[in-house]
C-alpha cells in the first residue's frame, strides 16, 4: 500500500510514519542518518510525534526505557554504526523487560563506497544478537511497511524487542564520488 | 598525574540531602543512578514512584527525559553521581533542546567514584557539570552546598519550571552504609507504571 503526500522520493518512509502512527508512537528518538531523513522530517512535522535528537544512539535507549516507563511508546531510528554503541545499555531493555523498536539503516552491505562503515556494517545483527534483540530485515520497498508493523506489534503487544535492518539496497549506497 | 589537593571536601551529608529532597515529594517520580545515589533513594524510603537503576550507567538522564515527556504533567527528578551524569554528558544537551519543564536533575558531586575503590572523578578537577549543562543550553542550574539552597531545590524539584533544571549538589565523600532496594527491573518498572495507573501487557 502505497501512501499519499509521498513528494518525490520513496514512499516507504511515508509507510514507516504511518504504521508508527498507527501504533501510537509518541517520541521519535534519533541520531540522523540519510536513509531516516524523509521519516525523521515527518516526525518533526507531527504534531502527535516527539522528534528527540540523540547525541548518541545509547541515550536513545534509555530515553525509550522511561518513555514506557510513563506510558508513551518511542521508537530509535538510527544507523547501523551506532548499534554497538547501545550494547551495554540494552541490559536495560533487557533486564526490565521494556518495549524497544529500533529502525536501523545499513551501511557497508551493498555498493558502499566508504571501507570504515563495513565493519559494523557486518557486525550489526551480531551486536544486537549478543544482547538478544532479535532482527527482521527489509531488503525492498514493499517489505517494509509488513516488516515495521510485524516489529511493532511484537514490541509493543508482546514486550519483545525487535530491530528492524532496512537494507542499503533498499536505501541507495551514498554517493561520493562518480 | 598527581592527584587534586581537594578532592573530597567536606560538603552536604547525602543521605540527609535526599532525605530531604523526597521529603514533601507528592507525585513526584524518580530515577536514582546506579551506586550510591540508588542506595541514597533507598535509604530515604522506598516508594511506588522511584525506580533505582542498577545498571545502565550513563543513562539516568535520558531515561528521566522520555519519562518526563510522557508524563507532562507530573514532576520528575533523576537522581544522579557525579560520574553517572560525566558519562551521560550528552544528555545535558537533549534535555537542553526538548526544555520538559517538568525535570529536574540533581547530582550528587562527591568528586569520587564512591562504589569502586573512591577513585578520583573529573570533577575532582574542577570539571563543573552545571556549567556544562548551561552552556548546553539548560537555562536553570545551580550549585547547592548548605542546607538554605537545599530547601530552595526541594521546593523546586516537585512543581514545574519555565524549562528543566540541573542542580550540582557539593556532598561529602564519607561513605555510607549501602541500603539496598529491590533489583528486579521488570518489577520495579509494573510498580511505577501502576502508580500512574498504567497496567501490564
Amino acid at each position: 500500500m502505497q501512501s499519499d503526500d509521498s513528494g518525490p522520493g520513496p514512499a516507504w518512509p511515508a509507510d514507516i510514519h504511518d504504521v508508527l502512527r498507527g501504533f501510537d508512537v509518541t517520541q521519535v528518538a534519533y541520531v540522523p542518518d540519510g536513509g531516516h531523513a524523509e521519516l525523521i522530517r515527518r516526525a518533526h512535522d507531527d504534531a502527535a510525534m516527539r522528534a528527540i535528537p540523540l547525541t548518541t544512539e545509547e541515550e536513545g535507549v534509555a530515553l525509550l526505557a522511561g518513555a514506557w516507563l510513563g506510558g508513551a511508546r518511542g521508537v530509535l531510528l538510527m544507523q547501523s554504526s551506532g548499534v554497538g554503541n547501545c550494547v551495554n545499555m540494552l541490559s536495560l531493555v533487557r533486564t526490565c523487560r521494556m518495549p524497544f523498536l529500533a529502525l536501523v539503516t545499513m551501511r557497508g552491505e551493498w555498493g558502499e563506497f566508504n571501507p570504515w562503515q563495513v565493519p559494523m556494517g557486518a557486525a550489526t545483527e551480531g551486536a544486537f544478537a549478543l544482547m538478544q534483540i532479535r532482527t527482521m530485515r527489509a531488503d525492498t520497498p514493499d517489505a517494509v511497511r509488513p516488516t515495521v508493523a510485524a516489529a511493532a506489534q511484537m514490541a509493543y503487544l508482546a514486550e519483545i524487542p525487535v530491530a528492524v535492518l532496512l537494507s542499503q539496497r533498499l536505501i541507495g549506497a551514498k554517493v561520493f564520488v562518480k | 598525574m598527581t592527584p587534586p589537593p581537594d578532592a573530597a571536601p567536606p560538603g552536604l551529608d547525602r543521605r540527609a540531602v535526599v532525605a530531604r529532597l523526597v521529603r514533601d515529594r507528592g507525585a513526584l517520580l524518580v530515577v536514582s543512578s546506579l551506586g550510591a545515589a540508588t542506595y541514597d533513594l533507598a535509604a530515604a524510603g522506598d516508594h511506588p514512584r522511584n525506580f533505582y537503576l542498577w545498571g545502565g550507567m550513563g543513562g539516568a538522564m535520558a531515561m528521566g527525559l522520555g519519562l518526563a515527556l510522557a508524563q507532562p504533567s507530573v514532576p520528575v527528578l533523576v537522581l544522579a553521581g557525579d560520574g553517572e551524569a560525566l558519562m551521560g554528558l550528552g544528555s545535558f544537551a537533549t534535555i537542553a533542546v526538548q526544555r520538559p519543564a517538568n525535570l529536574s536533575v540533581v547530582i550528587l558531586d562527591n568528586r569520587l567514584y564512591g562504589e569502586t575503590g573512591s577513585q578520583h572523578s573529573h570533577t575532582a578537577w574542577g570539571v563543573d557539570l552545571a556549567a556544562i549543562a548551561a552552556g548546553c543550553g539548560v537555562s536553570e542550574t545551580a550549585t547547592v552546598d548548605d542546607d538554605a539552597g537545599l530547601d530552595r531545590l526541594a521546593a523546586r524539584i516537585v512543581r514545574s519550571g519555565n524549562g528543566p533544571c540541573v542542580t550540582v549538589v557539593r556532598i561529602g565523600g564519607e561513605e555510607m552504609p549501602r541500603c539496598l532496594p529491590v533489583r528486579d527491573g521488570a518489577w520495579l518498572k509494573a510498580r511505577l507504571r501502576a502508580s500512574l495507573d498504567l497496567g501490564p501487557l
